[in-house]
């Protein structure tokens, strides 16, 4: 780093005081980056994730960051993310909807090559007809890949889940990429109240001989001059290796659970445990049904709140424990499949209480009283006559 | 140094695998070119030995070039892409990354550049080697793209003008008329200019040659590496033909690359004048050159 910083372990960092912050979510990303001694950023123009690249750009410009360029389209972004993360330097890009499919073909490999880093999805329409509005789906392509994924509710979230990714994605038992979601415009260009360390603090360095995973930098034993890759073969060796390596990759997932108690204050927020009613949401949607528990509390009704800030590893126990004594779940979400919807139904053993949304897409808001029409509506009680 | 990193404590030395003790004593890392090197080939233990291409490949015998002619083995990365090539390059005993297709120019961009960030005193030469099918059609944007940006590696094409390794279909390099799968009554548009392509995104060393010569491929290829640590993109497109796919008899394959050479494959060296400049001085030197 050329400015003079402090330099902390993220739980001497996260201990810090912090002061109250007015900006947008695309700040508090960038504001974490700034805090990360990222070593090296690509960006690639997409809207609305651009503006967290642009503001990465300027604390380049600055000399938070030491090295910074605008590839040619997102494959290319991220296929130079896997090879500089192998050079052994921290690596940090973003991107939005159509541009994490176009370059999901290298994100899906990166935590089978062992690339540490971290990726800021800001949501956008995936599907036909064209949106640049948020909408989650693109998620629901991450959700088989391997990667660490976490969803921030609001600009508080983005600052505090992009500075722990840091931390999580370059542990010893985890080194796998750990994304950071949130939803477009609803978070990346609004602003909300941020906490934040003073930015003379810093993450340590990343230290390439720490990893599990050699770099490929020549440096360090054993070197790799055995011969032979029998992974590139179709041949039993070839099917065995891949099958112990991927279930690797996965347990390296599970594992990072701990990290989620230590620098997120665990992988879900429980509200109200023991209602007839829970509402269970993630990111934009968390803010909503937050909302509309607060309604529901005023009204003296039997409702909780889940927010699943972790969507992998996926807090199967958690949420088992949070539903128990349910009769219904409700699930808003701003996805067209219902993603989180279809995980809360597989992972309790009574799935059947699960309502399917309520779901809007294609980058429409989601109002209070939708939700609050379907608690209604769970609790037998007429939903019209209420809200008037 | 990288050299220490692979030399074994004396005790461990006999639990380690034989190849791996062979290339430490009898292998070319930090030994001065004259003693190993293209010239020497057959004295030394090569980097590249056994490998499962098939009989007759031209191109496996130029991959063995490559690595004859490194100037910095013990400090040098490959990668590569999908293809018959990745099947040898792999076997050599130097660092090799084999990333998504087509994307061996990105992910080379993305290590040169860390690279430089953590040993700044230190030259690490990347070299991206991919076929025809790689580096011009699935990975063109990469390929250009890197160039555009001067991004300072060495690029070779193993042009055999078919994909070899998917069964011989159709590729951008594949000439005119040329009846291949996907192909089937015939390429109905000619061979893409790579060599233009290359001249024009601002590669400062370009060759195109078949190799027949070993001692003038191994020269284009240490060019090509010392123009990409000080000036920019290199690039070297090389016929390196499928006697499997477009039949030719192993005993033909030289003939073929002879043919070759009088033909769409004549050496063509282009350079500019910084790297005319700077060839001289490091060919005017007698030692190895690792900087």
């Amino acid at each position: 780093m050329s400015l003079d910083k402090t330099l902390l372990s993220m739980d001497e960092l996260l201990k810090l005081p912090r002061e109250k912050h007015f900006i947008t979510g695309a700040q508090a990303m960038s504001e974490a980056v700034k805090r990360s001694s990222t070593d090296m950023a690509i960006a690639y123009p997409i809207t609305p994730q651009s503006e967290v690249m642009h503001l990465v750009g300027d604390i380049f410009a600055q000399g938070h960051i030491k090295e910074y360029y605008r590839a040619e389209e997102e494959l290319g972004t991220m296929s130079a993310i896997a090879g500089a993360a192998r050079g052994g330097v921290r690596m940090f890009t973003a991107t939005s909807g159509p541009g994490l499919l176009r370059g999901l073909e290298a994100i899906v490999s990166w935590p089978g090559h062992r690339i540490p880093c971290v990726l800021g999805v800001l949501t956008r329409v995936i599907n036909a007809p064209l949106s640049i509005q948020p909408d989650n789906l693109e998620m629901a392509y991450l959700m088989h890949s391997g990667i660490v994924m976490l969803h921030a509710e609001n600009q508080q979230d983005t600052f505090d889940f992009t500075l722990a990714a840091f931390a999580i994605t370059e542990k010893v038992d985890v080194y796998i990429p750990v994304s950071v979601s949130t939803e477009g415009f609803f978070v990346t260009h609004a602003k909300g109240y941020v906490e934040m360390m003073d930015e003379k603090y810093a993450f340590e360095e990343c230290d390439p001989y720490k990893a599990p995973v050699p770099a490929m930098d020549n440096e360090v034993p054993p070197a790799r001059i055995q011969r032979d890759a029998p992974v590139q073969k179709s041949n039993f060796m070839s099917y065995l290796i891949h099958s112990v390596w991927q279930q690797e990759i996965w347990d390296s997932n599970q594992r990072a659970m701990k990290y989620m108690y230590q620098y997120i204050d665990g992988p879900i927020e429980v509200q109200n445990p023991g209602s007839d009613v829970m509402l269970v949401a993630s990111g934009c949607a968390a803010a909503q049904a937050r909302e509309a528990h607060r309604y529901a509390q005023e009204e003296g009704l039997s409702v909780g709140f889940v927010k699943v800030k972790c969507i992998r590893p996926w807090p199967t126990d958690e949420i088992r424990e949070a539903l128990k004594t349910a009769k219904t779940v409700i699930v808003p979400e701003h996805n067209i499949v219902g993603w989180l919807c279809k995980e809360i139904k597989g992972c309790i053993p009574n799935g059947g209480i699960v309502l399917e949304g309520p779901r809007v897409y294609g980058g429409m808001t989601l109002p209070v009283e939708l939700i609050m029409t379907e608690i209604y509506n769970a609790l037998g009680m007429d939903s019209l006559v209420l809200q008037a | 140094m990288s050299l220490r990193y692979m030399v074994p404590a004396s005790k461990f030395k006999r639990y380690l695998p034989k190849d791996y003790v062979e290339l430490v004593d009898y292998g070319p890392f930090g030994k001065d070119y004259s003693e190993v090197g293209v010239k020497n080939m057959g004295t030394f233990k090569e980097l590249v030995e056994e490998h499962p291409m098939c009989s007759g490949c031209w191109m496996a015998y130029y991959i063995k070039i490559i690595f004859a002619a490194l100037p910095n083995p013990e400090n040098t990365v490959t990668i590569g892409t999908a293809g018959c090539g990745r099947l040898a390059i792999s076997q050599a005993a130097v660092p090799f990354i084999y990333g998504n297709y087509g994307d061996q120019n990105a992910m080379a961009s993305g290590i040169t550049r860390a690279f430089r960030l953590r040993f700044p005193d230190i030259q690490k030469d990347v070299i991206t080697i991919a076929g025809d099918g790689g580096m011009m059609d699935i990975g063109f944007s990469m390929t250009m793209h890197a160039w555009f940006r001067r991004e300072r590696f060495t690029t070779i094409m193993l042009d055999n003008e078919v994909y070899g390794n998917t069964g011989g279909q159709e590729s951008g390099m594949s000439i005119e008329g040329a009846v291949l799968k996907m192909s089937p009554k015939g390429k109905n548009f000619g061979k893409m200019p790579a060599m233009q392509l290359a001249i024009t995104a601002g590669c400062v060393y370009v060759v195109k040659m078949s190799p027949t010569n070993i001692n003038k491929a191994a020269k284009a290829i240490r060019r090509a590496i010392f123009a990409a640590r000080k000036l920019g993109p290199t690039f070297i497109h090389v016929y390196t033909s499928c006697n499997i796919e477009y039949s030719i008899p192993t005993p033909d394959v030289f003939r073929d690359a002879k043919e070759m050479e009088k033909g769409r494959f004549a050496f063509e060296e282009f350079m500019t004048p910084e790297a005319k400049e700077l060839f001289a001085v490091v060919e005017s030197k007698k030692k190895r050159e690792v900087s």
